[in-house]
């Protein structure tokens, strides 16, 4: 049984999605502990959160 | 077409009063129609979120079935043997064929193909058109946004540097709202990342670039359904500036790091080169998606529920989208700022790593 | 992938990149460039104001302190020259009461012994008074008295016994 490309797509999201609200999690509890690195860690975090993003702009996009 | 008034005190009964006024008969009696209509928006959300050669404000049916476009025509520009210069009125809107001169153009799905005087457009398996495309230069909808964006920029920027001479130094009026985020980018996004020695030379890039995109992301927010920076030839041509930068300005350590990672065996360094190679292509790349794919995806999601008002056409729906389209539209305003940031962020970044000194040889 | 390649378009992209290198460029020259020059040029007049600020308050400061220890050694000064006013006063008064005793010692001295030598004065003179006024009642007596012989017998013999009891 051959599964749509779609799927795969969307099990892409669905990690995709894990991965960056395990990384906002992340920056929340760094900052957290340390209030004053807040600028730091916002940068990190979006930095981070762009990298993982664009794989799943990748998956959408393969199958688009 | 139902659009309650939003008064919260009333949105509750009205929420009851909804769910006991659906009536099933009614839905199934419009199904077909429904059908029609879902294409319609379909279509109508591809058209959008393509460029187009005339600057379509609004279109609607009348009573005698007659479409009526509002809005005004766009200079087409084309280079098929000579410069070919016409108005897109002639298109009507992509439903008749234009003539000019000896040669016949017709408009498929916002694109220019040479065809004949019957507006032949031949199609391959994939429904792609066949038909010969001449290059096209022309004035269209997002060219005609780029360049009032340009101008707003640029008269707005000049009279914030004007001000600081008449006025002692300090911002007024607008400037005074723009003046803060000159200095964040500076701040906050060159300085950290690209370090206090060589961000001086980013700086024009990194504000023009900042300002460009959070002005073309607010404009695509406004009912004049433009849809700039959400076009792939767009954040191309924004990635790829960023591309070339890096590259040459990058220093003898950025391409040490490529093609000879320092501190590694010999054979990671083999293996390490090819991808630090494609990382090179892939962060621009990702710049030019991440831009394209967060604002086409903003606009296609806010048009589908604002389509979804008319597609559920009771109360309750039409009520639950307009909250839900509302709520969206906040955070497409937020999106839009955060796009500006993200994309002026990585591209210091990369800057940043293109300038990068090392002072140790075991890094 | 295919979908990005159907979409784009070539005339967009060239009015996009020519569109912003001449907005880069403009905006470099009319807009960045000056913003940036006088944000600069008023952070370092504000950084200059602050730092003539702290120095003018040091220089203040020391100038304060340089007045507190003015005011000490004069103060100190002050002191010390009203201690040795007091003392050369306390002295000088000694001395004049000193010299004021001696003085007085001296002329007491002198009044005494001036009395002493007016006392002998008057008592040589009273003596030699006394001597010659004795020596004429003696003649006197001694004529009245030689006048008539037995008388002076008398009195030789009246001298004699005098003068043997003295």
């Amino acid at each position: 049984m051959e599964i749509p490309v779609m799927v795969g797509a969307g099990l892409v999201v669905i990690g995709v999605g894990i991965g960056i609200g395990n990384i906002g999690r992340g920056a929340m509890e760094a900052i957290g502990r340390q209030p004053d690195a807040y600028g730091k860690i916002q940068t990190a975090m979006l930095i981070a959160a762009a990298l993982v993003e664009g794989i799943g702009f990748a998956a959408l996009f393969a199958v688009s | 077409m139902a659009l309650i008034p939003l008064k919260l005190k009333h949105l509750l009964p009205t929420l009851i009063l909804a769910l006991l006024t659906v009536q099933p008969t009614f839905a199934a009696k419009e199904t077909s129609d429904k059908g029609d209509l879902k294409t319609e928006i379909r279509e109508y959300i591809m058209h959008h979120l393509l460029d187009s050669h005339d600057f379509n404000i609004l279109s609607y049916t009348d009573d005698a079935g007659a479409v009526h476009h509002v809005g005004m025509p766009l200079p087409v520009i084309l280079w098929d043997e000579g410069i070919k210069i016409f108005s897109s009125s002639k298109f009507h809107h992509g439903e008749t064929v234009a003539q000019v001169g000896a040669n016949y153009y017709a408009l498929d799905h916002g694109k220019i193909y040479k065809t004949d005087a019957g507006g032949t457009i031949n199609y391959d398996e994939n429904h792609h058109a066949t038909n010969l495309a001449p290059l096209d230069f022309s004035m269209t909808k997002g060219v005609v946004t780029i360049l009032f964006t340009a101008l707003l920029m640029f008269f707005l920027f000049k009279g914030l540097a004007k001000s600081y001479k008449t006025n002692g130094q300090v911002a007024k009026g607008v400037g005074r709202f723009f003046e803060p985020i000159v200095l964040y980018v500076r701040d906050e996004i060159a300085i950290p990342n690209i370090g206090e020695k060589h961000y001086k030379k980013y700086m024009s890039f990194l504000l023009t670039l900042f300002f460009f995109i959070w002005f073309l992301n607010l404009l695509g927010l406004t009912p004049l359904g433009i849809n700039v920076t959400g076009n792939i030839a767009v954040t191309f041509a924004l990635a790829i500036l960023t591309f070339i930068i890096t590259n040459v300005t990058g220093k003898k350590d950025y391409w040490k790091h490529i093609f000879w990672m320092p501190g590694v065996p010999t054979v990671m360094k083999l293996a390490l080169a090819p991808i630090e190679l494609l990382g090179v292509f892939i962060k621009p790349f990702s710049l030019m998606i991440r831009l394209y794919a967060n604002i086409s995806a903003g606009h296609i999601v806010l048009m589908s529920l604002i389509a979804l008002m008319f597609i559920f056409n009771n109360w309750l729906g039409s009520s639950l989208s307009f909250v839900l389209a509302f709520a969206i539209s906040i955070i497409e305003i937020l999106v839009a700022l955060l796009q500006a940031y993200i994309f002026t962020v990585l591209s210091a970044l990369y800057f940043g790593f293109a300038v990068e000194e090392h002072d140790h040889e075991d890094h | 992938m295919e979908k990005l390649l159907g979409e784009f378009s070539f005339g967009l992209f060239f009015w996009q990149s020519l569109i912003f290198i001449g907005l880069i460029l403009l905006l470099k020259k009319f807009a960045w460039k000056p913003i940036l020059d006088a944000v600069n040029e008023r952070e370092d007049s504000i950084k200059e104001a602050l730092q003539s600020a702290k120095e003018a308050r040091k220089e203040m400061e020391a100038l304060q302190s340089d007045n507190q220890r003015i005011l000490k050694e004069a103060r100190a000064e002050r002191e010390s020259l009203l201690k040795e006013a007091r003392k050369t006063s306390s002295e000088m008064i000694n001395s004049a009461k000193e010299e004021a005793k001696a003085e007085s010692q001296k002329i007491l001295n002198q009044a005494q012994e001036a009395i002493q030598n007016e006392k002998r004065a008057a008592i040589s003179d009273l003596k030699a008074q006394v001597a010659s006024i004795s020596m004429e009642i003696a003649e006197k007596v001694v004529r009245q008295e030689l006048e008539d012989k037995d008388k002076q017998l008398k009195l030789v013999e009246q001298l004699l016994k005098d003068v043997s009891l003295k």
